[in-house]
């Protein structure tokens, strides 16, 4: 680690007040309750006439949960589609991977839920960080999602009586969350693909897969159109529309191991903050309590656990530390059930930073399981009904275990440690999902939108469709509407300068031919970003952070070595790109965490934490939005949007 | 362990590809298959070598994007195991292994063992969905599902689109995946309004991609890493001939 320390200076600046009002969300409650809030706004929004529609082009970037729903939408609506994804298909995108299930305000179970109870669960959940407007609508339509969802054929999980069964989950002391086993996302994202499927043989959505965005294009100040590589043949050809929709998830691979499928980056929603994007609350990532441990250095990807499996199994570790028996030989009182202990009412249900920081608390007192000590036990021993039982609700993730660690869980306890899984921040964007740029959208986990500094489990897939289903093909059709668009000159300078800069990239990488593979760098920044921006920061490490990051990436840039040619296959440039993005992101979210003098959710500063070890939150100073400005070899500008609660009143989370 | 691996190498827009000779060292039983070539692809890397070219994504076995035949199996030795689920456990110190691509007319080979699987896709495109726009639908519980007919749906559903079925097929046919689709709105309510036209689409489809014909030899069912069961292709031939018999 580099001595390179930043200590006089803050390495970021702030937008001065001068330069305008503070950001807005473009929300105008005109005195109606919150309730009423979207549906005024519907009202309000511009249409665009049926027969016109399919004059007018969306550009779609990504096609998981919220691209593919809204590929698939706005093609019903007769828009015409151009939806790309980097991915052979649409069906592989990594919202498949979700496992644990859907939440949504259904009370079918009677036990007392409603539009604003999970609206209010979701907005404690991220700890007083994210928008209640965004909030109360994801609540309101989660109702909808479930009802399209059904109407396309997802096989949910069912009672004898033929209706739909519901589980709790994570965070949540009602069964609200729907589920399809332990692979609830691969079934969403199938509704929505097979959706799209329809759309692409109807011609309103001409799909292009194996294409990947390196390029946004802005012209006149609006998003016009993006530049793509054809990852087979390896050419560069600009796409146009009248509006450029980003759906490319989340950023989580920064820290190289992380629960994201390998393909998953950052680079989309990079590029387009470097044409002026606001990147909102980047330091804000989801550490997820229940994934299984790492194995050796040659681990290329972490596996999530469902954290349903917290419904039933116990999480414990050893009482006395270096307690290094076989679990089957600690008695029960020799073991330390330590969420039941500390939060006696949610126990293991606990939200997911809460259940990961204890877990890294009982690791760092020496009483971890497994090897290197980095472990604690998820016990089914003890679970009503047997291995029957827990064949029928987690029989996949028993074999998934197995197969992965060689262990079989019927008999010896999980082990799990925290992962990276998710990230809360992305690109800003307001109640229309449109961000700083117009034109340009952005939604599903690429925004920022509604988990605060925490996300809530079973909630991403909720406000993907909602995003995708529900709120796009309104705010898209506004934006198209109140906007009479010239065609885009393919010879604009705008165009050309987008187009230089893809190619003059790729040539650099393929030039540079030095001595260490991308991998290798990418590790390395992971670890960084572990060590120092991980499950708990500080100021100190931080600073580190940002010193030794500019260093890397500038030994990235003359030592990596990319082999092959352009105009192929070549997966280690499409890498070798992304990484060189990954580098200036983790380096703006060190700059954000060091920022953010509180801890919140998933953002846990050391400095500030109540004498029992949780986070403590500062309302005054930092009850806001922080919406980063591209630096451009200068300190990112900090713009803020300034979060009001008139409906949840900021306390501390109390799950005791 | 130290392996010795036969790689299929194709560059791309090449008509034909060989095998080509790897030595994997120090490789450890807690790798996964793909971890393993991970490391073999560093090496190539630095020693001014193509790497091998795979296709790969969620590595948790859920995207299907993953798919080599090791030693002649689709996925591998282990049963109902992507290849990126497959760890180096099974294997032997010595053991010389051989991948290749998925083999099938209507899977071109792209690059080494990247094939285009897009015909998949086209099955799909041609009837594998319901009708269901969005904002259209009613309230999820006016519709009754018996819970057999759900856990038969899901089952089937769970397919994850990668190809192993045609790649183990003498025929290189695509029924299991036709049929898994088939049979995953069949059994459901709300595929029932285009039932008979889905079949028929996706089988015609099917047959135009390129793609054999099924008789009934099961190999596809015994590689399947989600299990797909070989009665979903009764159940396609069932609505088939319903169709064709009845003329709807």
């Amino acid at each position: 680690m580099s001595d390179t320390v930043i200590e006089t200076e803050n390495p970021w600046v702030e937008a001065p007040a001068a330069s305008g009002p503070a950001l807005s969300a473009n929300i105008d409650p005109g005195g109606k309750p919150i309730e009423e809030w979207w549906d005024t706004h519907r009202f309000n929004l511009k249409l665009v006439n049926p027969a016109n529609k399919r004059k007018h082009t969306v550009i779609m970037v990504g096609t998981g949960l919220a691209g593919g729903a809204a590929a698939a939408s706005l093609g019903e609506l007769g828009y015409h589609v151009k939806a790309f994804c980097y991915q052979d298909s649409p069906r592989r995108a990594h919202s498949i991977a979700a496992q644990g299930g859907i939440n949504a305000a259904k009370n079918y179970r009677n036990d007392g839920d409603s539009v604003f109870r999970l609206f209010y669960d979701t907005v404690k959940g991220g700890d007083f960080r994210a928008r209640e407007a965004n909030v109360y609508r994801l609540a309101e339509l989660s109702v909808r999602i479930i009802d399209q969802c059904v109407a396309q054929g997802v096989p949910f999980a069912r009672e004898y009586g033929g209706l739909i069964d519901t589980r709790s989950f994570g965070g949540a002391q009602l069964s609200r969350t729907f589920y399809a086993r332990g692979q609830t996302g691969q079934q969403l994202l199938l509704g929505a693909y097979q959706a799209l499927a329809r759309q692409i043989d109807a011609g309103t959505v001409e799909m292009h897969t194996r294409h990947e965005m390196l390029e946004l294009i802005v012209v006149d100040g609006r998003a016009r159109g993006v530049v793509i590589r054809d990852m087979v043949t390896g050419e560069i050809e600009s796409h146009f529309g009248d509006a450029v929709v980003l759906c490319t998830g989340g950023y989580g691979n920064v820290f190289f191991l992380s629960t994201n499928a390998k393909g998953c980056n950052a680079t989309a929603i990079w590029r387009a903050h470097r044409k002026g994007a606001l990147f909102a609350n980047p330091c804000f990532t989801q550490i997820h309590p229940t994934c299984i441990p790492v194995a050796g250095d040659h681990q290329s990807k972490l596996t999530l656990m469902s954290e349903s499996l917290r419904n039933d199994g116990r999480i414990w570790v050893p009482k006395r530390a270096g307690d290094a028996r076989p679990p089957d030989q600690i008695p029960d009182d020799e073991r330390d059930y330590y969420l039941e202990r500390m939060y006696p009412a949610f126990g293991n249900l606990v939200p997911r930073d809460i259940a990961s920081r204890a877990a890294k608390r009982v690791c760092e007192e020496g009483r971890g399981v497994g090897p290197g000590g980095l472990g604690v036990y998820l016990d089914f021993s003890q679970t009503p009904g047997g291995p029957a039982a827990i064949n029928a609700k987690y029989g996949n993730l028993f074999d998934m275990y197995d197969r992965i660690t060689g262990e079989d869980p019927y008999k010896v306890p999980m082990r799990i440690y925290p992962a990276v899984h998710y990230t809360m921040g992305g690109l800003w964007v307001d109640y229309n999902l449109m961000s700083n740029i117009p034109g340009l959208f952005v939604a599903g986990e690429a925004n920022f939108s509604d988990h605060g500094a925490n996300r809530l489990g079973a909630s991403a897939l909720m406000q993907g469709l909602a995003d995708g289903y529900f709120i796009l093909p309104t705010t898209l059709s506004n934006y198209i509407g109140a906007n009479k668009l010239a065609p885009v000159d393919p010879a604009d300078p705008a165009v050309r300068e987008a187009e230089s800069a893809v190619d003059q990239r790729v040539d650099r990488l393929l030039g540079i031919n030095g001595k260490r593979t991308v991998d290798s760098f990418h590790r390395e920044l992971g670890q960084v970003m572990w060590d120092y921006c991980g499950m708990s920061r500080n100021a100190e490490g931080l600073r580190k952070a940002i010193g030794r990051i500019p260093e890397l990436r500038a030994e990235f840039w003359d030592n990596v070595k990319v082999p092959g040619v352009k105009e192929d296959l070549n997966q280690s440039l499409e890498k070798a790109g992304r990484v060189g993005d990954f580098f200036e992101l983790a380096e703006l979210m060190c700059i954000d965490a060091l920022h953010r003098n509180e801890s919140c959710g998933g953002h846990f500063r050391e400095e500030y934490q109540t004498p029992e070890g949780e986070a403590l939150r500062d309302d005054d100073n930092y009850a806001y939005v922080a919406a980063w400005e591209y630096g451009n070899d200068r300190p990112p500008v900090l713009h803020k949007e300034p979060l009001e609660f008139q409906y949840v009143h900021p306390a501390q989370r109390d799950y005791k | 362990m130290h392996l010795t691996l036969k790689v299929w190498r194709q560059p791309q827009g090449a008509a034909k590809g060989r095998f080509e000779a790897y030595i994997a060292e120090d490789v450890s039983p807690d790798m996964s298959f793909l971890e393993m070539l991970d490391v073999v692809n560093d090496k190539l890397t630095l020693a001014g070598q193509d790497p091998i070219a795979f296709d790969h994504d969620c590595r948790e076995g859920i995207c299907g994007t993953c798919g080599i035949v090791i030693n002649g199996v689709a996925h591998g030795p282990e049963r109902a195991t992507t290849a990126c689920q497959l760890h180096m456990r099974h294997f032997n110190d010595g053991d010389e292994i051989h991948i290749e691509p998925w083999r099938a007319a209507a899977f071109p080979v792209i690059k080494d063992l990247v094939v285009d699987r897009g015909a998949f896709d086209r099955i799909i495109e041609s009837g594998g969905y319901v009708t269901a726009p969005t904002g259209a639908a009613p309230e999820a519980h006016s519709l009754l599902v018996p819970k057999e007919d759900a856990d038969i749906s899901f089952e089937a559903a769970a397919c994850i689109g990668c190809g192993a079925c045609v790649a183990a097929c003498p025929n290189a046919s695509a029924m299991l995946f036709t049929a898994a689709k088939v049979t995953h709105l069949a059994r459901l309510p709300q595929g029932q309004p285009e039932r008979s036209a889905r079949v028929m689409q996706m089988v015609a489809t099917h047959d135009a991609m390129g793609f054999g014909n099924c008789t009934n030899i099961g190999e596809c069912a015994a590689v399947c890493p989600k299990e797909i069961k070989l009665d979903t292709i009764a159940q396609l031939n069932r609505d088939l001939l319903k169709t064709t018999v009845s003329g709807a």
